[in-house]
């Protein structure tokens, strides 16, 4: 069964049609064709699929579509300004060497988001708590706690 | 000052702000023209006869384009090492992870919908999981047509007497140590889209690590699929990890040409991340037994080892890896007489494959654990024994590798500094210390019978530069590196240079990302190929300014003479001058590089790879008696790279390769109960959180290798090698006991406290 649901994406209104069994990702990635966010299990364990959702970083993929009438998500490709400037925790993760594969990152830029809007200068541990649900099997989160940091010390 | 601008230089990765904004295109993120979604049907026992395998339903579903059983491959198709594996499996399964049919439809939806509906049955057989098991005389055979369950690959080196050294030792310690099943846990899953035209040349989108390899894999599968003399193209997409996963290729790629072959359709075929714990190859588990002597100062005697590695029900490359086992076996210290023997053993469990380090941590495993029991048996301190027998630059080991520079004193010496060894060691509070050696190919590895890789640098009317290279980027940064190689040599910003390598048809040969050889083999191709492109430009530029070469230099893209700054042109004005002029040329300039490195011979003797990576890990744990945990209270990985090329980039090899073996030493293990795989999620599997990293220092060791670009060596694997056992050792520093058996988890602590405690009573 369809519906139509109308949502913010990215500071623009939008509105699809969905049938009420999709997930947030399933309409990202299939229906609006926005892969940057991706999918690294589809069961809430990974984290790749994060996009914050009024102020909150959430798993897309374990979010039913027909609660996002009426919200503001911000995914990935919300952060680069439009003329083509990376926001400051992407140039961050860019700059400390954080991104190897990179298929973690913008579910990792997205949770580093959701904390340092709420909180600029958050300790290291809010940092480890913030990602604790996005994994990386290629840095070692070393650099990625870096990258965070530096924004954190930048603001 | 080295005067060098971007060599050795924390240069960004080039990909990183594609990656970092989601613009990059992964195999999951691509769509392609009609494309149809395929799906695969694994089996439900891991060994059974199928009885009935009826496709009606499922063929018959709406947008359903393709069904697919072993029946549709072709000449009894198979693939692997020794061709034992079918893409689809008709009449008996061997294992859970045995594909026996596949489907093609419209959507994802429908495809999953189809295999629910394809109708088996099956009369569950016995199994065998336990290599040892399949090992006895009257075993049952996984294979019924080969005569035993051991595989035909003589894995034995044998080198000086062993028998004699054992009789003249002070000391010998030996012991028993096993390791588990890990896997890779990319965070994107494998997947491919395998596409034909109408001259039916096979195009895949694909996440490989062997491009020129697959390619040569998939022309024989057309071959045999009816389609001669035909041509195949692999383009990688961006790739989401590999660690050795990409390393062969498998059977939901073969499926995924048979499906596209058979609906002129382009067919994707992504995992699940389900499907990618069940199948996908993980690392050999092995049960070594080791015995290792010295004489009364300590100097090691011999070393003598046999080891049994479960193959699984097929053969991939992973069987080659006591290959790669032999180099710590033969070369870690100094070792006068060696003895080992390998045994990859078929049983009904899931098949293994390459994983970072092939072979390596399961032998320095038991090789570094057993020294420590070594030292304790000679009164010798643990990092005493290593300094007395560490490996020296000069050195030819028992099978005839040439040691050429060799930072293992050093890496050994930062440890125990960093550590502050002397007062943390022995203090019998349940904190303790513990370290590890590493010796592994830094200077490629000549597995196949060639180990080069080929450049291609193009330069075009404005200036700017195309690199074309044969390696493969998995996220390690070999477009990164080889730019900065270029950018170096040829005096222009990074910024201009623009690095190629994913297209077969435009890329030229290499053999792969694996034996951490990129950097080394595709570093020094490029600098053949940057040189030769300079050495073009610098004689079209000395005629423009009527100067001779060696008078010129280029920075920043400004060819200029060092006599007079006043004469100089831009490399672009170079460029348009020597294009657009009557009988004009464009600069192009291509170089091969294969690393003077030796094959084996029969006895397993030869130079494998041109230079070799060392490495000490050492670290301080405390453990809780009362509830077994381990806590990493600092850990120092000290490397010797040659010369780092991208300090930045090399940290992130060793934090990551370091924490992929921490997971390795403590947590990581896949179940498998009797050929089922029991925990196959992220939930249940356990690969480390950030909650999982310790305090954690990389340290770089440079030693100039004079055959390394600007003299680097490999440390794509370095990095996860001696960490299990410098675990152990800290814990049986700290508490006493040892855990040999890979992962130590708390319980197998509580348990060996718990019998130390009663051989005290
Ligand atoms: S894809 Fe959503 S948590 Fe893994
Ligand atoms: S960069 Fe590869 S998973 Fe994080």
């Amino acid at each position: 069964m369809k519906k139509e649901i109308n949502f913010t994406l990215n500071n623009e209104k939008v509105t699809v049609e969905a049938d009420t069994q999709w997930t947030l990702l399933y309409v990202l990635r299939e229906v609006l064709e926005m892969t940057g966010t991706k999918e690294g299990c589809g069961y809430g364990e990974c984290g790749a699929c994060t996009v914050v959702i009024d102020g909150q970083a959430v798993n897309s993929c374990l979010y039913p579509i027909m609660e996002v009438e009426g919200r503001n998500i911000i995914t990935i490709e919300g952060l680069m300004t439009k003329s083509g400037e990376l926001d400051p925790i992407q140039k961050a993760f860019v700059d400390e060497g954080a991104v190897q594969c990179g298929f973690c990152i913008p579910g990792m830029i997205m949770s580093a988001k959701a904390l340092l809007d709420a909180k600029p200068k958050p300790t290291e541990d809010e940092i480890k708590e913030s990602i604790e649900g996005n994994l990386c099997r290629c840095t070692g989160y070393v650099k990625i706690i870096d990258a965070i940091k530096s924004v954190a010390g930048g603001r | 000052m080295d005067g060098l601008k971007f060599v050795g230089k924390r240069i960004p990765k080039k990909d990183a702000p594609l990656k970092a904004t989601g613009e990059a295109i992964y195999i999951q993120d691509l769509k392609v023209p009609g494309m149809l979604y395929g799906k695969i049907l694994y089996s439900k026992y891991p060994h059974a006869k199928i009885l009935k395998l009826d496709i009606s339903k499922a063929s018959a579903l709406p947008g359903v384009k393709a069904v697919i059983t072993g029946g549709d491959v072709p000449n009894n198709f198979k693939f692997g090492f020794l061709k034992d594996n079918p893409p689809l499996k008709s009449g008996k399964v061997l294992s859970t992870r045995d594909e026996i049919a596949a489907v093609a439809a419209v959507s994802q939806e429908i495809a999953e919908e189809a295999i629910d509906l394809i109708d088996v049955e099956y009369e569950e057989l016995p199994g065998i999981f336990d290599p040892i098991e399949a090992m006895k005389e009257g075993a049952a055979l996984v294979h019924e047509e080969f005569p035993s369950n051991v595989l035909k690959m003589p894995w034995k080196f044998v080198h000086g007497d062993v028998e004699a050294a054992k009789k003249e030792s002070a000391f010998i310690a030996e012991d028993t140590f096993s390791t588990q099943w890990v896997t890779h846990c990319c965070l994107g899953t494998s997947g491919c889209v395998a596409s034909f035209d109408v001259g039916n040349t096979l195009t895949m989108y694909s996440n490989t690590q062997i491009p020129s390899l697959a390619q040569g894999d998939f022309l024989e599968a057309l071959k045999a699929f009816g389609l001669k003399n035909k041509r195949v193209r692999i383009i990688q997409t961006v790739i989401g990890g590999g660690f050795g996963s990409k390393l062969d290729t498998y059977a939901y790629e073969y499926i995924a040409i048979l499906l596209a072959l058979k609906t002129r359709r382009p067919v994707k075929i992504v995992f699940s991340r389900e499907e990618e714990f069940l199948a996908t190859s993980p690392r050999q588990p092995t049960i070594t037994k080791i015995s290792q002597g010295c004489d009364k100062d300590g100097k090691l005697t011999f070393r003598e080892m046999a080891m049994v590695l479960d193959n699984g029900a097929y053969t991939s490359w992973g069987a080659t890896t006591p290959s790669v086992m032999m180099v710590p076996i033969s070369s870690l210290y100094k070792v006068p007489n060696i003895k080992y023997t390998a045994k990859c053993v078929y049983t009904n469990n899931t098949y293994s494959q390459a994983f970072r380090g092939y072979g390596n941590p399961q032998a320095t495993f038991a090789i570094e654990s057993c020294l420590d029991q070594l030292a304790e048996k000679a009164g010798i301190d643990p990092v005493e024994i290593r300094r007395i027998n560490a490996n020296e630059s000069g050195e030819v080991t028992p099978q005839n590798f040439r040691i050429t520079s060799c930072g293992m004193k050093d890496c050994i010496e930062e440890v125990v500094k960093r550590l502050d060894w002397k007062n943390k060691c022995k203090r019998g509070n349940g904190k303790g210390v513990g370290m590890a050696s590493l010796i592994h190919v830094g200077g490629a590895a000549r597995v196949y019978k060639s180990d080069g890789c080929g450049t291609i640098i193009k330069v075009d009317d404005n200036g700017k530069v195309d690199v074309i290279t044969g390696a493969s980027e998995i996220g390690q940064g070999s477009d990164t590196i080889i730019a900065q190689i270029v950018a170096e040599v040829l005096g222009i910003p990074m910024d201009d240079i623009n690095v190629i390598n994913n297209d077969t048809d435009v890329c030229p040969w290499d053999v792969g990302a694996h034996a951490s050889r990129t950097t080394f083999v595709a570093g020094n191709s490029a600098l053949g190929a940057a040189q030769k492109i300079k050495a073009q430009i610098m004689e079209i530029a000395a005629k423009n300014l009527g100067e001779p070469v060696d008078a010129l230099d280029m920075q920043d893209g400004i060819i200029f003479s060092k006599n007079d700054k006043e004469k100089s042109i831009p490399l672009g004005k170079v460029l348009r001058k020597a294009h657009y002029s009557l009988g004009g040329r464009m600069l192009v300039a291509e170089h091969f590089y294969d690393p003077p490195n030796e094959n084996f011979d029969q006895t397993f003797r030869g130079n494998l790879s041109v230079s070799y990576a060392y490495g000490a890990h050492g670290v301080e744990v405390e453990v809780d008696r009362e509830t077994g945990q381990v806590k990493i209270l600092n850990y120092i990985a000290a490397h010797d790279v040659g010369k780092a090329i991208n300090p930045m980039l090399l940290e992130g090899q060793i934090y990551g390769g370091g924490l992929q073996g921490i997971g390795y030493a403590l947590g990581e293990r896949m179940i498998y109960d009797k050929g089922y795989l029991k925990n196959g999620n992220f939930l249940d599997y356990k690969m480390p959180t950030v909650r999982d990293v310790p305090p954690v220092q990389a340290v770089i060791v440079e030693s100039d290798e004079q055959a390394g670009p600007f003299g680097a060596k490999g440390i794509g694997e370095p990095g996860l090698v001696p960490t299990a056992p410098a675990i152990a050792n800290a814990i049986y520093d700290a508490v006493g006991v040892r855990i040999k058996d890979l992962p130590i988890t708390p319980e197998k602590i509580l348990r060996a406290l718990k019998e130390k405690e009663g051989q005290k009573a």
